[in-house]
């Protein structure tokens, strides 16, 4: 079943025209995903001819929607209209919007993000890789031919981190794997995603992968404390990171937390996680606890 | 992007909240000539982008123009924090009778804006907000209203604020949504004895992401002391020099910090961080070699990358060219995965430089390039 995105998901590609857009349009279908329109309102009525297959241009989402029965968007739309993409797709009421561009104002994604929540439109992003159920489809740029499918779950705010386990753990493979985004404010979280793969029958075992900064991984420990009762490995980035920039003494008030990832660590072996210390060791610890389980 | 509290005094100012009269200069001689046109006694302050200057000694009150000179000389050049003053700030003092504390800024967890307010102003808001949270108020802003008057109120009102001060919290957040900034502060927000609100103090945070449509302030100035990171931003690289011995290049800022902990897991440590970012060509990486290998404290040079969107083979092409324009004196290790590894590979392989070994895993390449690093 997996999280999020299956083999029965219509996924439009909002920007699929530009260069991006077309490039990863053609890797998602490679992979296996039901592409099934583009969206521009400048290249209307045309369509475009990837390798065997050819993808219609819609003039909105809502009509894309209408003529195809989508239910997922990915947006490659420069960072000025991303904004107005999220709002159109969620005006046009689809389920999940996989918003892929990076350099989003954070006042805009602010905006589409409080929209889209109001609308019931699920986001993932701004600013990730997107997500993959192996085997099944793939939504967004995460490489599909490193790893394949199987009973791992894993949520990251890091691509490349992300791409590593899932090669280190190509032999076991994964359900869904999805990459929240590293920007300030993301849509999905790992909490999100923590909750539907404890829900996932799919899913034996989550990885969650965090870096420095914020307090998400923090607020990810303490509901896998009360909530999660499938296995967690955790991994951490940024212990010997320099100190990033502190925001006046605004930041410090808000999350209370140092966001340093020995804290981050601490909070999560806390929630009874086993971290890993490195990447190749956090594989190790994911096998280990796996055979343990049964 | 951090503003100097000059630029976000004129940024109020512009939006109608009421300023010290003040003026900037870098030049002692010229203190003196900004203190006596603001009538003589001035304060004088430094302006470098971090907090804490006040305990630094880096805002003096100065009695008369030639004290102004005499402070503006002992404060221009002075360090704070690893920040060295090139500017000082002249204004004119005010007479206060209550400080406050007033900011609008990113609350990640919660996907929106927050206020954040207290009546209770000054240096030691941070142990105010500490030891007594009930004195600092907490509004959480909607996005799609933004502050009204109405909300303004409710601000004012739960940090038990003067009504007066409704309107500068409305025209703070005009500053926030106009100039895409994530944070905007005020401490302190004063009521002076005849009466006024006004903003002593002010600090700006600006979205990077909003630059193209806000191009005012222009790109981050002067706060790369390093040569080396000045000589990466100039090639559009994503560096940050550190302490330690092993250069380390990889691809994504997650991969690097792991790999930086992974160096520093295995008793050396790290450099600096080189994130040559997704879809890296071999520009970027011979560009990226060339600036850690121009850095004497490197013995040892780490490159690991994982192919994602970033091509292996490119990788590689961007090392065989490094190697034909800067003589490599330090050895190499690099480890490709992913994307076209195995073409990355051979492109290594057959260019056979003695200084260059590849590793198949990320904790042997790590561990390879610390020991090549710590062994005399």
């Amino acid at each position: 079943m997996a999280i999020h995105l299956t083999k029965e998901s219509k996924v439009l590609v909002q920007g699929m025209t530009g260069g991006e857009g077309m490039k990863h349009t053609r890797r998602m279908l490679a992979a296996g995903t039901n592409v099934v329109g583009g969206v521009n309102p400048r290249k209307v009525g045309r369509s475009v001819d990837f390798d065997d297959r050819t993808v219609p241009v819609f003039g909105s989402v809502a009509e894309g929607m209408d003529a195809t029965g989508a239910d997922v968007t990915v947006v490659f739309v420069p960072p000025a209209f991303a904004k107005y993409a999220v709002v159109e797709a969620a005006d046009a009421g689809i389920g999940l919007a996989v918003v892929i561009t990076e350099g989003i104002p954070v006042h805009d994604s602010v905006a589409f993000l409080a929209h889209a929540r109001h609308k019931g439109t699920r986001v993932i992003g701004p600013n990730c890789p997107g997500l993959i159920t192996p085997g099944q489809s793939n939504a967004g740029i995460i490489p599909a031919d490193i790893t394949k499918p199987g009973r791992i779950g894993l949520v990251s705010k890091s691509g490349t981190l992300t791409y590593q386990l899932m090669y280190e753990l190509r032999d076991t493979g994964f359900s869904t794997c999805v990459g929240i985004g590293g920007d300030p404010v993301v849509g999905t979280t790992h909490i999100d995603c923590l909750a539907a793969f404890q829900d996932d029958p799919d899913t034996d075992l989550i990885v969650l992968i965090g870096e420095i900064g914020g307090d998400a991984e923090e607020r990810a420990a303490a509901y896998i404390r009360d909530h999660v009762t499938k296995p967690v490995v955790g991994y951490i980035a940024g212990f010997t990171a320099p100190e990033g920039r502190t925001m006046g003494h605004a930041g410090a008030i808000v999350s209370g937390s140092s966001g340093t990832a020995r804290a981050k660590k601490e909070a999560l072996e806390a929630a009874g996680v086993r971290v890993g210390d490195t990447p190749t060791e956090t594989a190790r610890q994911v096998l280990a606890a796996l055979n343990a389980d049964g | 992007m951090d503003l100097y509290e000059h630029q976000a005094r004129e940024l109020f100012a512009e939006h109608g909240i009421v300023v010290p009269s003040a003026e900037v200069t870098d030049s002692p001689e010229q203190a003196r000539e900004i203190a006596r046109r603001l009538g003589g006694r001035v304060v004088v302050k430094a302006q470098v982008k971090t907090g804490g200057r006040g305990k630094a000694g880096g805002v003096k009150l100065a009695a008369d123009p030639a004290a102004a000179e005499l402070t503006a000389r002992q404060i221009l050049g002075m360090d704070i924090k690893g920040h060295t003053v090139g500017t000082v700030m002249l204004a004119r003092p005010v007479d206060i009778e209550e400080e406050f504390y007033v900011s609008y800024v990113l609350d990640r967890a919660a996907g929106r804006f927050l206020a954040i307010a207290s009546a209770e102003g000054g240096m030691d808001i941070e142990e105010v907000a500490a030891t007594r949270p009930e004195a600092v108020a907490r509004i959480p802003v909607d996005p799609a209203e933004g502050v009204t008057p109405a909300t303004a109120s409710r601000i004012a009102e739960a940090a038990g604020l003067p009504p007066q001060t409704v309107d500068v919290l409305v025209r703070l957040w005009d500053v926030l949504v106009r100039e895409d900034a994530l944070l905007v502060e005020v401490n302190p927000l004063v009521r002076t004895t005849d009466g006024r609100i006004m903003a002593l103090d002010g600090k700006v945070t600006l979205d990077d992401n909003a630059v193209f449509r806000q191009a005012r302030w222009g790109a981050e100035d002067g706060t790369h002391h390093d040569p080396l990171e000045a000589a990466a931003a100039a090639k559009g690289l994503n560096y940050v020099k550190l302490d330690g011995e092993v250069g380390v290049i990889g691809n994504g800022a997650g991969l690097v910090m792991s790999t930086l902990d992974v160096v520093a897991g295995c008793g050396a440590r790290p450099a600096n961080f080189l994130d040559i970012g997704g879809g890296a060509s071999a520009q970027i990486m011979a560009d990226g070699l060339s600036v850690v290998l121009s850095d004497p404290s490197v013995k040892s040079v780490l490159v690991n990358v994982f192919g994602g969107i970033t091509a292996c083979d490119a990788v590689a092409d961007g090392i065989v060219r490094a190697l034909d324009t800067v003589r490599l004196t330090k050895p190499l290790v690099v480890r490709l995965d992913g994307n076209n590894a195995a073409r990355g590979r051979a492109v290594l392989d057959e260019r056979r430089h003695p200084l260059v070994e590849q590793a198949t895993t990320m904790d042997g390449a790590a561990s390879r390039a610390a020991h090549l690093a710590t062994t005399p």
